[in-house]
């Protein structure tokens, strides 16, 4: 909307935004003060807002308890938006069969009188009309099977409606996604939908399972990743391994002497492990324990086995066994059993 | 059975309706941030924004470090915010000795950054230096006068960006009926030369003129600062275009063969396609008066007698 003035300059008017723009004003040389300045913008803001004033004020309006109200025309001045523009949902299988076959939504009551009582119930939530919990005595019919439990059956089958529901209500959810309208507070669990065709959920990967796939393939490359473009946001690969530590260099005098320490430790290590003479008692204990109790074992097998097992069988098996307490004696003895396979 | 647990009724629909994508658009919420480094009068100039927007606007007063929104990394932090306060304009501000008292004021859409312009604010005055009538105070929340003066905004590239962007930033809420008698402040911003606005807030006094229009008179209020383009980055062509749809660009669908009359109204025409008298069915046939039936019978009669005069024959 261009309003025309007395001096022939146009100065354009959004009365839906009430803006007001003056394209020809322009200074040619600056005010020297600031105060000059502020002056001459107010003098020239004070025109425009007199002419938005102008055709605002004489617009038809009505009388409200505050004021005169007035309804303002859409604004001319085209402003982006700040988010998508909403696709149309896509009917849902009901609703496409409602459609088909002339199915109109009837109103329906929050009260029903319910016969059994004699009183006004809701029709849903607590303390419902038809309700499956209230029914005292189901009556046999000639198909029924004599060991069925009616209620639980009647149970099994609200169930599986519900179920069956639900599934419905996942199948619309997952059409309109695919279209890429999902009803508004549905958006963020979307990723939750399964999108192949089986059962199974899908594996949200946490953030840290995230970091480390990506510390992974770090070190994976030539240089352990340090010079890897990293993406708006990442964090550095943290670092993985053991972390060293070393002894302080001075060391003070009331801790002790700690170097002195480990190289005991670690010369003991050593000797222990490459003497013969020295006995490792724990470890010769378990030894005797072991032996022991296969050889309690073994007895018990035999006694229990001599039956059912066949003459063949049982004397290799005793040959085995022995070998396994003789270090160098097992070795032959295997051989010689594997060749009586052979022969067999 | 995967259950997708989502907010069904109650306050949380409502939350989460509210922030999803509407038809018609109502007023932009705006982020108000700062980085690593501000100075006086860059906390003054963030502080008195946020007073101007105070129902629309969140302020946020912790240093934010990794927020650079010129750089191609440095928007995630904001994006962030953007969506979780479901703000679309944020106006970042920062101080550093290349650039002093910055503001970079930007828009997004659909949660991602769609235009920046970057100012610099100088000779900046806040409202308690000015002296006025308190009775003229504008109240928080009204519809303000917008006024943008100078060839600059027509020419020059950047200044023509920010006068959009500060369109965005200071006109209050999208309303349909406005009452006159709240109108009272007003927002006054002149292009000095090719890089420099003075932008400055006035309250409105109006005065009895012999019409139905009143006199208007600006007296300074508010802030007043002087604002020196530095950068700016403009939506590219494709993101522009979509944010840019409105609804009503879907042109209507003219329904064919309907007009309308002043004095009639509506209109209809029908065409009747021609009738094939001969080919249609006629109703009410009784069984016994159909043609086929008839000859059908004829035809039995006579070969049941041509075929008993052959047996009498033979």
């Amino acid at each position: 909307m261009a309003m025309e003035m007395e001096n022939q300059k146009p100065i354009q008017v959004d009365l839906g935004h009430l803006l007001a723009f003056n394209p020809f004003h322009n200074f040619p040389s600056l005010p020297t003060s600031r105060d000059e300045l502020v002056k001459e913008c107010l003098e020239e803001g004070t025109k425009l807002v007199q002419a938005v004033a102008d055709s605002l004020f004489n617009l038809p309006s009505t009388e409200d308890v505050d004021g005169p109200l007035v309804k303002l025309p859409p604004p001319t001045t085209k402003l982006p938006r700040e988010k998508h523009l909403p696709k149309p949902k896509p009917p849902t299988k009901w609703e496409e069969f409602a459609k088909k076959k002339g199915i109109k939504n009837r109103k329906k009551d929050k009260v029903v009188w319910d016969e059994q009582t004699g009183t006004w119930k809701r029709r849903f939530g607590y303390d419902r009309v038809n309700d499956d919990k209230d029914v005292p005595i189901i009556d046999a019919k000639m198909t029924d099977e004599p060991g069925e439990d009616p209620f639980a059956k009647r149970k099994d089958d609200k169930k599986k409606r519900v179920e069956k529901q639900e599934k419905n209500r996942l199948q619309n959810l997952k059409q309109a996604a695919k279209v890429g309208a999902l009803p508004s507070h549905i958006q963020l669990a979307a990723t939750a939908l399964p999108i192949t065709g089986t059962q199974a959920p899908a594996k949200k990967v946490t953030k840290d399972e995230l970091g480390n796939v990506a510390g992974m393939a770090a070190t994976s490359t030539a240089s352990g990743g340090k010079f890897d473009r990293k993406l708006p946001g990442e964090k550095p690969a943290k670092k993985q391994g053991k972390h060293r530590k070393f002894l302080p260099v001075v060391e003070g005098s009331g801790i002790g002497s700690r170097e002195k320490e480990q190289n005991d430790n670690v010369l003991n290590k050593l000797i222990s492990k490459h003497s013969h003479e020295i006995l490792n008692v724990g470890k010769a204990v378990t030894m005797y324990n072991v032996k022991k109790e296969k050889k309690y074992r073994n007895k018990r097998d035999q006694e229990g086995k001599s039956s059912s097992s066949s003459s063949k069988l049982k004397p290799k098996k005793q040959i085995n066994k022995k070998s396994a307490k003789k270090g160098p004696g097992s070795a032959k003895k295997g051989s010689s059993s594997s060749k009586k396979g052979k022969a067999k | 059975m995967m259950k997708v647990h989502t907010p069904k009724k109650g306050k949380a629909k409502r939350a989460l309706e509210k922030r999803a994508p509407k038809l018609v658009e109502t007023g932009k919420k705006t982020l108000i941030l700062q980085g690593t480094k501000t100075s006086g009068t860059l906390n003054a100039v963030l502080t008195e924004i946020y007073h101007l927007k105070k129902g629309e606007a969140v302020r946020y007063t912790r240093k934010n470090e990794n927020i650079r929104p010129f750089e191609s990394g440095g928007e995630t932090s904001l994006e962030f915010f953007s969506l979780k306060t479901d703000c679309s304009i944020f106006v970042y501000g920062t101080h550093s000795k290349k650039r002093p008292d910055n503001l970079v004021i930007g828009r997004m859409y659909d949660h991602h950054i769609y235009d920046l312009v970057e100012v610099g604010v100088e000779n900046f005055k806040s409202m308690e230096s000015f002296n006025y009538d308190k009775k003229l105070a504008p109240r928080v929340g009204s519809k303000p006068f917008i006024a943008f003066i100078g060839e600059g905004f027509e020419n020059v590239d950047e200044l023509k960006h920010l006068k959009e962007v500060l369109l965005d930033l200071l006109k209050g809420e999208v309303v349909e009926n406005l009452n006159l008698a709240g109108l009272d402040h007003a927002y006054v911003c002149t292009a000095i030369s090719s890089n420099r606005v003075y932008l400055t807030h006035c309250a409105l006094r109006l005065k009895k003129s012999g019409t139905v229009v009143p006199r208007m008179e600006l007296v300074e209020v508010g802030p007043s600062m002087d604002l020196v383009v530095r950068r700016h980055r403009l939506p590219n062509e494709g993101l522009r275009k979509e944010a840019m749809k409105t609804a009503k660009d879907q042109p209507k669908k003219k329904i064919k063969n309907v007009s309308s009359d002043a004095v009639q109204g509506t209109i209809g025409r029908i065409y009747i396609p021609d009738q094939k008298v001969g080919d249609m069915a006629l109703p009410n046939k009784a069984k016994g008066v159909k043609r086929e039936r008839r000859e059908a019978k004829k035809k039995e009669a006579s070969e049941r007698a041509s075929k008993k005069q052959k047996e009498e024959s033979e």
